[in-house]
């Protein structure tokens, strides 16, 4: 981390408590307070909070259920009784919707996490080991960047079953190449510092280096690109969703409502708008989100 | 220059020959076949067919029997299309995806470049905002939502365009609008991005002091070094272009490649879905390569590696 307290060159006239004074602030309160700072990113973070405790609790309170018909009442417009309307099957489309949060947030998590696992785990040993080892998973790595990955997603989906498990699977297994660069990148220039020199000396094992010593001061950058690589991931999703190869119905994720929202639009609009509208807004809570907590732990994009 | 194109050519067969092989391979261990659908085939019928398709050999033998008549440039008869050949369709429904995505790339570049040089040199103003606007606006509305917008209001609602179809040129505006405007944004911000970090460099001075006008200045001197990040970005932009049409062609219903195949995919038409994967990682791939060249060339301090 190149900046300990860089929040106090720009504010040369904001009062110093003697409670700072004695504590001094960590890198993670630093982070914090420029977080704060930035309306976007916070804006964007509460935005995120609110939507999923909405997704989690809203079902519970909703006297409908998500695949419960009402086959009289067909399509109707927002009204008390069903605020955001309902589907030409005469299902609430505000409990569609949070049930289908619930799954394209859990989608955008589940496939992060595996990418998230496969990028931090290649790009540390790449890193770690450098030399030839890295040069050739490097290597790879620019190569698969130029495939056309989501066509191989695409035929996955369509040949074994339109399975949720292989969905974050085949998802996580196309988004980890940037965070396997950005890893390597840090732990590159980690390698040469003395604590690790320290920790080599001490007869302390690659693996234990690796994954206690290291990992732990890339954090910040980690941290960074997962909140980037979620809206990537639900943006593929939903893409695949679209194309009819994503969550299948009764189940509804924010892919699905889209895309039959964008087949009855002509008559029944608010089937597209509020869905397209809630995905839009996630979105844009991730991306700056991440964007803020990008600028406030102060990372910068590694190529290489 | 040339040793670098030499290289990266070689790299791209191995590549292409894995790619080649996985899909082969991936697509028959799949169950069902091109002619499970046809409720009506007998076994007879069912055997005659695989024979004349040559599905009754060794799976190995048709790969390279696949790879042999590949080298020639030709790509097997389609399962789904009696009597038409892959190239064919291919050669039949490509140029509506090109056309598709090289306006979309056009769309993507000029709006979003024309945002962005504004938004740098009118840093802070009502421009930059209303730029900044626009670009957040792309980058949080995917294609899939933006596009059936835009037919309710201006196709439905206004009436301007036609719903859905590809006969005349001004069905090709919403289409190429919804797959541009989501790329432009990006381009909007990086370009931004690079414009705001040149302007403040030493030779945009100097070009002023010696009395350049600013108009002189943006679009000889500091475009070039600005653009940088954005021909970077052309690479993957390019690729998300042409996947995305995949999206696109399904809701305005243009009769293009990507359409054809993901329903190849779905009637298992084995040729047509190998023929198109290999068709698209080759245009990808030398895409990318043309995008690194460029770089290059625009950028004197890298240097071919």
């Amino acid at each position: 981390m190149t900046s300990i307290s860089p929040s106090a060159e720009k504010l040369p006239n904001a009062a110093i408590t003697p409670d700072q004074l004695e504590t001094g602030s960590s890198l993670w309160q630093d982070a914090w307070h420029r977080l704060a700072k930035n309306k976007l990113a916070l804006i964007g973070g509460i935005l995120l909070a609110v939507l999923t405790v909405a997704c989690v609790a809203g079902p519970f309170f909703s006297p409908y259920s998500y695949e419960s018909q009402n086959l009289n009442l067909g399509a109707s417009a927002p009204s008390f009784s069903h605020w955001l309307g309902t589907d030409t099957l005469g299902r609430d489309l505000l409990v569609r919707l949070l049930v289908g949060g619930r799954i394209s947030i859990g989608v955008g998590l589940c496939a992060t996490v595996v990418a998230l696992t496969i990028g931090v785990v290649y790009g540390a040993v790449a890193g770690f080991f450098g030399g030839k080892t890295d040069t050739v998973m490097m290597r790879i790595v620019d190569i698969m960047y130029a495939l056309p990955f989501t066509i191989f997603v695409i035929l996955l989906m369509v040949f074994f079953g339109r399975n949720i498990v292989l969905l974050f699977v085949a998802i996580g297994a196309v988004e980890w190449l940037t965070m396997a660069r950005i890893v390597r990148g840090q732990i590159m220039s980690l390698k040469r510092m003395e604590f690790i020199e320290a920790a080599h000396s001490l007869g302390i094992g690659n693996r234990r280096i690796i994954f206690k010593h290291m990992i732990p001061n890339v954090l910040g950058p980690i941290i960074v690109y997962t909140t980037l690589t979620i809206p990537a991931v639900m943006l593929l999703e939903a893409f695949l969703s679209f194309l009819g190869l994503g969550v299948q119905p009764p189940l509804s994720s924010w892919g699905v409502l889209i895309k039959d929202g964008a087949e009855k639009m002509e008559e029944y609009p608010w089937l597209l708008i509020f869905p397209g509208t809630v995905f839009s807004l996630t979105l844009f809570s991730l991306n700056f989100l991440g964007d803020g907590l990008r600028d406030a732990l102060d990372v910068r994009a590694s190529k290489d | 220059m040339f040793r670098f194109i030499a290289r990266r050519l070689l790299e791209t067969i191995p590549v292409l020959l894995i790619i080649i092989t996985a899909t082969f391979f991936m697509i028959r261990f799949v169950p069902g076949g091109p002619f499970t659908a046809e409720k009506a085939v007998t076994p007879e019928i069912l055997r005659n067919l695989e024979a004349h398709y040559g599905l009754d050999k060794p799976l190995y033998r048709q790969y390279f029997d696949y790879l042999g008549r590949l080298f020639q440039g030709d790509l097997g008869p389609s399962f789904k299309y009696p009597n038409r050949t892959v190239n064919e369709i291919i050669a039949d429904k490509l140029p509506v995806s090109l056309e598709l995505g090289l306006t979309s790339l056009a769309v993507a570049l000029v709006v979003g470049i024309t945002l962005g040089v504004l938004a740098a040199v009118k840093r802070n103003s009502w421009l930059d905002y209303a730029s900044s606007s626009v670009a957040m606006i792309g980058i949080c509305v995917p294609t899939f939502v933006l596009g059936p917008l835009l037919v309710l209001v201006f196709a439905i609602h206004l009436g301007w365009f036609n719903a859905s179809g590809w006969y005349t040129p001004i069905d090709r505006v919403l289409p190429a609008a919804t797959l541009g405007l989501v790329y432009s944004a990006y381009v909007a911000r990086l370009t931004r991005g690079g414009m705001l970090e040149v302007l403040n460099q030493d030779y945009i001075r100097t070009a002023r002091a010696k009395g350049a006008s600013e108009l002189r200045v943006i679009f000889r001197h500091a475009l070039r070094g600005g653009l940088l990040p954005v021909v970077s970005f052309l690479g993957p932009a390019i690729a998300g272009i042409l996947t995305g049409s995949f999206v696109i062609e399904t809701i305005f219903q243009i009769p293009g490649l990507g359409r054809e195949f993901v329903n190849s995919a779905f009637n298992r038409d084995y040729t047509l879905v190998l023929g198109t994967v290999i068709l698209y990682a080759t245009l990808i791939i030398s895409l990318n390569l043309v995008v690194d060249v460029v770089q290059v060339w625009l950028n004197p301090k890298l240097k071919f590696d």
